[in-house]
């Protein structure tokens, strides 16, 4: 069992850090206040192979394994929550149309995608349908060349930002299929923009869809077959999403550190305090924990252990959960200043907290580990 | 033309560094190590230049232990074509690196070695300056732009008082400083690619070059910590007090 990183995985994470700590960290308070997003530094992060992680290399991708695209979004993370979120959902995409799609598909968008000269939205969830994500009603049907798309899809990060959106829509009373929209076509519309508790750096909004006609050739891989992918893009996206909220943690951490060491209080550091002391000791120990729990099952999913997709559970409850109750230790830690914006730990207690939310709740990891140990 | 790109691994410029409690020197202990900044700018320099057509092959090479082959393959990442470790874990001196850098100039017959003005660990700023003197070439210091021009360079050097622009002829060596470029981060591909670049590994003897230290530290010591200083009320007290102080 060997517990350390590859060369080249400690050159990705540097690399990854220096990018994060020059190109995302300095704005991240801006982009927050400003609820914007900038396509500049998107195309920048693709520049170096984020918009394709783990996406083969004849389009264009970086062909890193879930390890490698774990140690990426940790350091992302430490810059901007948001936008490194929102890049593990475009490389989400990315990776489904090139995994899936047929070779004149993948031809078409894969290069863009991983260019990020066109972004991509993940449309999966809708009003109705979360947790139960095989209730949903958006419905696709073929007529002649083309199929025409009906239905809402919620929760969309990147709506009317993005390029491209990957649809999951019924096929029929059992089947889903996953097709390619891209912005412009007749039929697409956005809801207003969701106001909410963080990841303001990425716009949020519902994907309306009424008679969108799109070409056959746009559907990806055959039909019934989407709901397949989705599952199959579960585990990675957990591993991802668990790996933003390490980043977020040990952001705050630092500062904490950083602080603690600074203020001044009864004639000393609080950092001189037993209760400072006993408390990032204790921040440290959990993200370290959950650190090594999102490693080993990136590391599982590389290896195609069978045992994977309730580690990627494990980890994702766990370190989304460490991961907010690190940032808001770091926010007491901070006083009063904590709560200020100008400290930048707010955010990153408001931009964690989805995390314990999204791609599966934390309560739906706890059944699909249930159902592990159960069967 | 062939460009020859020494980079040295030295202390991350982000830790915080500790004296040994014995001050015999810093401790190098499980602290981050990187590439010296300054050569990252050369060896970006170098990258550039293949880019434009100006360089043929370009080339790093690294002195010191085993860990200074992830340095070159730092560089390799970025773009440079192949690396030369050569090895060794004793203290090397500006004037044993230049020897050493000497010996390898005549092997590989570059037209430019190109490197950092310094290395932020000891700041010696020597080495290029050693290696012209050794080789007989031209050297252009501190360059701030650096542009080829038939079989000369035309270098602007930063200096006290602002640019200072020389013509060298090549062969030359020139050491880069802050302002030259901004070196780039190298992409997820690349550094896979330089996985599979070559990196010779050498040893000072395979040159012949005797690197024993010709200087010996005394001791190694922390900057005196800042102490509190006083108000003072006017000018004229101030300068009573910088008369007190012997500063005036």
């Amino acid at each position: 069992m060997d517990f350390s990183l590859t060369e080249e995985q400690v050159m990705i994470r540097d690399m990854a850090r220096q990018f994060s700590d020059s190109e995302l960290a300095p704005y991240a308070q801006r982009w927050d206040a400003e609820k914007s997003m900038s396509r500049g530094v998107l195309e920048k992060a693709a520049g170096l192979g984020f918009a394709a992680i783990y996406t083969k290399a004849e389009h264009g991708g970086s062909e890193m394994g879930r390890l490698d695209a774990a140690l990426i979004f940790e350091q992302l993370s430490r810059g901007c929550v948001s936008t490194a979120a929102f890049l593990s959902i475009h490389n989400m995409v990315t990776w489904m149309v090139d995994a899936f799609g047929d070779d004149e598909l993948r031809a078409r968008f894969v290069p863009k995608l991983a260019a990020m000269k066109m972004i991509g939205s993940y449309c999966l969830t809708e009003p109705g349908s979360g947790s139960d994500a095989a209730s949903l009603k958006a419905k696709a049907v073929k007529d002649g060349n083309h199929y025409i798309l009906n239905g809402t899809k919620a929760f969309i990060s990147g709506a009317g930002f993005s390029d491209v959106y990957l649809i999951m829509a019924k096929t029929g009373e059992k089947s889903i299929s996953a097709f390619l929209v891209e912005d412009g076509t007749p039929g697409l519309s956005f809801g207003a923009q969701e106001k909410k508790m963080g990841w303001n750096a990425q716009p949020t909004a519902q994907v309306i869809l009424e008679d969108c006609r799109i070409p056959v050739a746009n559907l990806i891989g055959a039909e019934g077959d989407g709901f397949k992918f989705a599952m199959a893009g579960l585990d990675g996206g957990r591993v991802n999403i668990g790996a933003c909220s390490l980043g977020g943690a040990g952001a705050a951490l630092d500062a904490a550190i950083q602080y603690t060491g600074e203020r001044q209080q009864f004639g000393k550091a609080i950092s001189a305090f037993q209760n400072t002391q006993f408390k990032l000791a204790d921040m440290a120990t959990e993200l370290d924990a959950a650190r090594l729990m999102i490693y080993r099952a990136g590391d599982m999913i590389d290896k195609s252990d069978p045992n994977k997709s309730s580690a990627c559970a494990m980890a994702k409850r766990f370190a989304t959960d460490a991961g907010s109750k690190i940032a808001n230790d770091a926010l007491q830690l901070h006083g009063g200043y904590g709560y200020l914006a100008d400290y930048g730990i707010e955010r990153i207690v408001r931009d964690l907290r989805v995390h314990q939310i999204l791609e599966g709740t934390n309560e739906i990891m706890r059944v699909i580990i249930a159902r592990s140990l159960l069967r | 033309m062939k460009v020859l790109v020494p980079v040295k691994r030295v202390l991350d410029f982000n830790v915080k560094v500790r004296v040994k409690s014995d001050q015999s020197g810093v401790d190098l202990a499980n602290v981050k190590m990187s590439m010296n900044p300054f050569d990252e700018i050369s060896v970006e320099e170098a990258v550039r230049m293949q880019e434009a057509g100006t360089a043929t092959e370009t080339i790093a090479v690294s002195i010191g232990p085993e860990k200074c082959a992830e340095t070159i393959r730092t560089s390799l990442a970025m773009g440079i074509d192949r690396g030369i470790h050569v090895k060794t874990d004793a203290e090397v001196e500006p004037l044993a690196v230049a020897k050493i850098l000497k010996a390898i100039v005549e092997e590989e017959k570059p037209e430019l070695v190109l490197l950092g003005k310094q290395a932020i660990d000891d700041d010696s700023n020597q080495t290029g300056q050693m290696l012209a003197a050794l080789l007989g070439w031209p050297q252009a210091t501190f360059a701030n732009s650096i542009t080829k021009d038939g079989d000369s360079l035309t270098v602007g050097r930063e200096v006290d008082g602002g640019i200072q622009t020389i013509k060298v002829s090549l062969p030359a060596v020139v050491t880069v400083d802050l302002r030259l470029n901004e070196p780039r981060y190298a992409s997820l591909p690349n550094i896979m690619k330089a996985k599979r670049k070559p990196i010779d590994a050498k040893t000072p003897d395979d040159y012949g070059v005797d690197i024993s230290p010709r200087l010996t530290t005394l001791k190694v010591a922390e900057p005196a910590g800042r102490t509190a200083g006083v108000k003072v009320a006017d000018a004229a007290e101030l300068v009573s007090k910088l008369k007190e102080e012997g500063v005036i």
